[in-house]
């Protein structure tokens, strides 16, 4: 088990060393964000911005303006709707070359309950024009997000979960990943599971268990749920009888909204299933009661998968 | 830098009335704006861009450049005729303001517009870019510098005082804040809507070195500015003291005019006392 935070923060000290013009915010979250990583590392660049995220976000975009490449970070409930204001005018609007990396997305951060626990993140972000958003599934991908995010110009965004989550990837697999390209992690015919993030994993145990039963299924890693990858969900909508999306996300404007959008607009009448919070607000609870009572593990996907192909 | 000559504040002023003669033409064309805070915000831009402001509009992104962000972002009328008089594009575009297509959106555009810094409107931004600004600055060794004007009601926004927080606590000293104080927002008087005085004693008990001067006085904004600039280890607010509606008689001091624009009996009779004040200026050169 690795954490993906670690992944950040290690693939934040990488990028350091590259490029003097990489520089890091947070506001006073750095020990769990693992922007200390970075900041230990490169304490010039750092800028500790305290308990003040609207003015983190507004400053990170004057940064950019400079020629910087600012990495913003807080958990995903203070970086978007907390600031929702200061990323649509300073960051997307005006095209800044701001990353927001996010922490502490979904509902398994667990007892902190519903004040910490973001499902809206996804959709805030997705509907603002030129914003790029990224859920990474694993320390592996995470860390190569990281890269992609420096490397490629504009707003993005990405977020990860609290919790340590099994190696899915190793170097290799991730080389040659693309902003915007999702991976095929399992191929399979029945039934494609399009996941994103920290249900990525729980996806591939459902895999298995189907299997078991004689079913086959796929498995999609939608590490970017914008710009999604179009031709990928068309070709599994195509090629299997059902799509099942799972996200650690509100059901309604994420990445099973986006892909219902898609699918809907290109006539395509497949079964289909969004795996999500089902538009409530959750509670305290221990990440995985949590997840087994809002119906999000690989139980309730493999339950999802015989019911759709039923 | 030298004394400026009274023919040169002459000048100045001279070009604060043609910007304010733009302000009326734009907002009588475009029929919608904010005449009375661009109007109050002229005389500082003039000091800013004609004088003390290292900038160049032929290379508008040069990274040495002195930054100006407007984060009152309704006054972009003064900003607009301001850059247009400064070069930064031909003077002809004003009367495109708010029109479909046109590089001067309604509210400052950062990707539209050259010299326009940052993309504001949505109130209590301005001062957090700015310090983002000044922290590049640091970091690269440049020694330029950055200068915010906030409106007086503005500062009613939260976020405004985060910045306040953190400018004073990074001790920035490449970033003056300009505060134009003109007691009148939409509401009615700012000390009816949401009372703001002590001015001063909020902003230097947040640690910033803090200057009153006349808002309408070029001389005095400049010395203002180069005190502000001299000053270190902390950052420096300009109080402008300033009329809501400066330089048109039935605009001044009436908020009615915050956002609403100038009919033609309006704009006849604003142009008309603007050109009186041009003339009674012309005869001192």
């Amino acid at each position: 088990m690795v954490n993906p935070r670690n992944a950040y923060g290690e693939a934040l000290i990488e990028l350091g060393k590259k490029n003097n013009n990489i520089v890091v915010l947070d506001a006073d979250l750095s020990k769990s964000t693992k922007t200390i990583m970075f900041a230990k590392k490169y304490p010039d660049r750092f800028f500790e911005m305290g308990i003040a995220e609207a003015n983190m976000m507004s400053a990170a975009a004057g940064l950019a303006s400079c020629g910087k490449i600012p990495f913003a970070s807080t958990f995903a409930v203070f970086a978007t709707g907390r600031v929702y204001d200061q990323v649509r005018m300073d960051i997307a609007y005006s095209d800044a070359n701001v990353k927001i990396f996010a922490t502490h997305g979904g509902i398994s951060v667990g007892k902190d309950g519903v004040s910490h626990q973001m499902i809206e993140d996804l959709a805030l972000m997705r509907v603002l024009p030129n914003m790029r958003v990224m859920a990474p599934s694993d320390a592996t991908q995470t860390k190569k997000i990281v890269f992609l995010m420096a490397e490629n110009t504009g707003p993005m965004y990405a977020r990860v979960g609290r919790a340590d989550a099994p190696l899915i990837y190793n170097d290799k697999d991730v080389k040659d990943m693309k902003i915007g390209k999702g991976m095929i992690v399992k191929d399979g015919s029945d039934i494609t599971f399009i996941s994103t993030g920290t249900m990525v994993e729980p996806a591939l145990e459902a895999y298995d268990e189907l299997k078991k039963q004689g079913i086959s299924a796929r498995v999609i890693d939608m590490h970017t749920i914008k710009p999604l990858d179009e031709q990928l969900v068309l070709k599994c909508a195509k090629e299997t009888n059902g799509v099942i999306t799972a996200e650690e996300h509100s059901i309604i404007g994420g990445l099973g909204g986006a892909v219902a959008e898609i699918l809907s607009e290109k006539n395509i009448h497949k079964k289909f299933k969004r795996m999500g919070i089902k538009d409530v607000f959750c509670e305290s609870g221990s990440p995985a009661d949590l997840l087994e009572k809002f119906e999000l593990n690989e139980k309730h996907m493999v339950k999802n998968a015989q019911k759709l192909l039923k | 830098m030298k004394e400026l000559s009274d023919k040169d504040i002459t000048k100045l002023n001279l070009k604060a009335v043609k910007i304010r003669k733009h302000i009326i033409e734009m907002l009588f064309r475009a029929k919608s704006g904010h005449p009375g805070g661009s109007l109050s915000a002229v005389d500082a831009l003039v000091a800013l861009y004609f004088v003390h402001m290292n900038h160049n509009p032929k290379n508008p992104y040069n990274q040495n450049r002195d930054r100006f962000v407007l984060s009152k972002g309704h006054a972009a009328p003064a900003l607009y005729a301001t850059l247009a008089e400064s070069g930064y594009f031909d003077v002809r575009e004003l009367k495109n303001l708010r029109e479909m297509g046109c590089m001067l959106q309604g509210h400052p555009a950062c990707t539209c517009a050259p010299g326009v810094e940052a993309s504001t409107g949505s109130l209590g931004h301005g001062l957090s870019f700015s310090i983002g600004i000044a922290l590049a600055g640091r970091l690269d060794k440049k020694d330029y510098n950055v200068y915010t004007m906030l409106g007086d009601g503005e500062t009613g926004e939260g976020q405004v005082w985060e910045a306040v927080a953190v400018a004073a606590h990074y001790r920035i000293d490449n970033l003056t804040a300009m505060i134009d104080r003109n007691y009148l927002q939409i509401d009615g008087p700012t000390e009816k809507v949401l009372r703001l005085e002590s001015v001063r004693d909020r902003w230097s008990s947040f640690g910033w070195n803090v200057i009153e001067v006349d808002g309408h006085n070029i001389r005095k904004i400049l010395k203002a500015l180069e005190k502000a600039d001299a000053h270190k280890r902390q950052p420096t607010v300009l109080i402008l003291e300033t009329t809501k509606g400066k330089g048109v008689s039935f605009m001044e001091n009436n908020v009615d005019f915050h956002g609403v624009p100038p009919n033609e009996m309006e704009r006849n009779q604003a142009i008309k006392e603007l050109d009186l004040l041009e003339k009674r200026l012309e005869a001192n050169l």
